[in-house]
């Protein structure tokens, strides 16, 4: 095991997720700490844009396994090229976005690499004797908790989004190329079709601002003045549980327990109370505000800044006032 | 076909969290269980394929959990899955996820499944590594967070639907196979009480550490997580109600997100 840290900067198209490149971070951190080097690693099909997005993070060197066969995700291809690059390079910790590919990819990547793995972690610490500790939330945000790892043995870790900042000046890291080795019976999963949702709205697990509604919207008409507010703020619409039930919005842009779970750096809630199955999904979320006619909301005791009152009222005022931000 | 469903009893969603004073968990007394919101949508699935097709032979729930999991194991039969295994030993308990699939996968490895199901995450952990690890660990492809699912007519393969940031993509996948289930599969029926009744005398084979060859052994070389010092969520700073009229309340809210917050 050397003392790198590897980074896997999971991207599609061409674009590097946001989050990977927040992940040099904590990388540099521990790199620090291990006396190692900070390794990114993209997994894809012509990456070079997306490669030159790491490489301005500072990361000390940067890995591309590129191959038409891994121009679309799928878990057996990519925990193949993954596995090979953490092969090569040995690294001591591995981290990943906690999106959907980092959530679906680190558990065959840790197995088939004899590593130990945690998932959507907020906090990575390692000590003099290296010893890896992280903290994850869990319980739908309702507790929280360290996790140790087996001594010895290299830990791979998918971080939760917006939790760090993405460090920036750097720029000339050397690049390599890893040919892609498929491993037998890598061509079964096969992807026919990549449909966008949502139209031109972002998706809420996308989205650096989030707005969202409830039933107090009281028809999908209504969720109009929610997308215009979020066309100024180039925000996602997303809607509680309650809103989608009633069919005001599609399930896809439902918030909470079992709909998404979003870290955004700010999330704005029009007439959603709060149950707990949707603070669950949203209290991560770096600024809270909560707009409602009912002082008692739930919601009101994790958010930020209140306003208590006719959301009808306070949204066209707040779409009108960024507005005249810009 | 024979389908798998692997499913996890846990604290209701509703339940109050509280932490033991030692940190090591939390306090699980008077807490209320119930199957995975996330495994229903799996279970109702597998139901509904055996429901609709001719060629499914059985669908079997599989858990791994403590004796009141059996309360669990009782309704996805009453739901409609023909037998039910529990993986029940305190050994059981001390698995991380990874070492679980492992155990899961050693128990199911010779059933000759063709379809196993499971759900994207489950509520207790959040952690999600169960479908994906025991995807590896039986050399399966998987689809993760599958929202849409078509076998086709020969039961040879399907097209699966899955949810990814701002898309949805369609992929066809040979069986067998495992898929992670997501809101928007299927809700699940609510088992009626003739069904539970009859569920009570579905075959359930119980097996303990005893029972699984190679067991622990079989763990040795995998993951090797653990959970310590439960606590609190961190709290939130105590937030600020703007008052005053509609206008003022939000050109005040607005500053705050700029100079104070910066996140506008």
């Amino acid at each position: 095991m050397s003392n790198d840290i590897l980074v896997f900067a999971e991207q599609r198209n061409d674009t590097v997720h946001p989050a990977a490149l927040q992940l040099v971070t904590p990388a540099r951190a521990l790199a620090q700490k291990t006396g190692g080097k900070v390794i990114a690693c993209l997994i894809g099909d012509a990456i070079n844009a997306a490669a030159d997005a790491v490489d301005q993070t500072g990361v000390d060197q940067i890995i591309c396994v590129s191959d038409p066969a891994l121009a679309h995700y799928s878990a057996l291809r990519y925990r193949t090229a993954l596995a090979a690059v953490m092969e090569k390079v040995a690294p001591k910790i591995t981290l990943a976005v906690a999106s959907f590919m980092g959530r679906d990819l680190v558990p065959r990547v840790a197995l088939r690499t004899k590593a130990a793995s945690a998932v959507d972690v907020v906090d990575i610490q390692i000590d003099e004797s290296g010893a890896v500790d992280v903290t994850r939330p869990l319980y739908n945000g309702k507790a929280s908790c360290h996790v140790d790892f087996a001594a010895g043995r290299p830990v791979i870790v998918s971080v939760r989004a917006n939790t760090f900042a993405a460090p920036t000046g750097g720029g000339g890291a050397p690049r390599e190329s890893l040919a892609f080795q498929p491993a037998p019976g890598d061509d079964r999963i096969t992807v026919k079709e990549v449909a966008r949702t949502g139209g031109e709205v972002k998706d809420v697990t996308e989205a650096d601002i989030i707005v969202a509604g409830g039933r107090a919207l009281k028809s999908e008409d209504n969720f109009k003045i929610l997308y215009d507010l979020a066309k100024v703020l180039d925000a996602a619409v997303g809607a509680s549980r309650a809103a989608c039930d009633a069919g005001y919005q599609p399930h896809s842009r439902q918030v909470g327990l079992t709909g998404k779970t979003v870290t955004p750096k700010l999330y704005l809630a029009f007439g959603i109370s709060g149950a707990i199955q949707h603070l669950a999904g949203m209290r991560g979320s770096k600024t809270i505000v909560a707009v409602n006619t009912d002082p008692e909301a739930p919601l009101f005791k994790v958010a930020d800044y209140g306003i208590v009152g006719d959301l009808f009222k306070v949204v066209p005022a707040f779409t009108e006032a960024v507005r005249q931000l810009k | 076909m024979k389908i798998l469903v692997v499913f996890k009893q846990v604290p209701d969603s509703t339940t109050t969290i509280k932490i033991r004073p030692d940190g090591a968990d939390i306090d699980r007394t008077g807490v209320k269980f119930d199957l995975n919101p996330f495994d229903e949508f799996a279970i109702e699935q597998a139901v509904q394929l055996k429901e609709k097709r001719s060629d499914v032979e059985s669908v079997t729930a599989l858990t791994v959990g403590p004796a009141h999991a059996t309360e669990s194991l009782r309704k996805a039969l009453a739901v409609g899955a023909d037998q039910g295994i529990h993986l029940q030993d305190d050994a059981f308990g001390q698995l991380d996820e990874l070492q679980t699939a492992a155990l899961i996968g050693a128990v199911v490895k010779d059933g000759g499944y063709d379809l196993i199901l499971t759900g994207k995450q489950e509520i207790d952990l959040d952690s999600g590594q169960l479908g994906p690890a025991l995807a590896e660990c039986l050399d399966l492809p998987h689809i993760g967070a599958v929202v849409k699912l078509e076998v086709a007519a020969d039961g040879k393969s399907f097209v699966a639907h899955r949810r990814i940031e701002g898309a949805e993509e369609i992929v066809a996948v040979p069986l067998p196979a495992l898929i992670t289930a997501d809101k928007g599969l299927c809700e699940m029926r609510y088992p009626s009480l003739p069904n539970l009744m009859k569920a009570k005398r579905k075959p359930v084979e119980t097996i303990a550490a005893a029972g699984v060859a190679g067991f622990p052994a079989l763990t040795a070389d995998v993951g090797g997580m653990k959970l310590h010092r439960f606590q609190p969520p961190p709290e939130r700073p105590p937030g600020r109600i703007i008052a005053g009229e509609p206008e003022e309340a939000v050109k005040e809210l607005v500053r705050l997100l700029r100079e104070e917050a910066k996140a506008l």
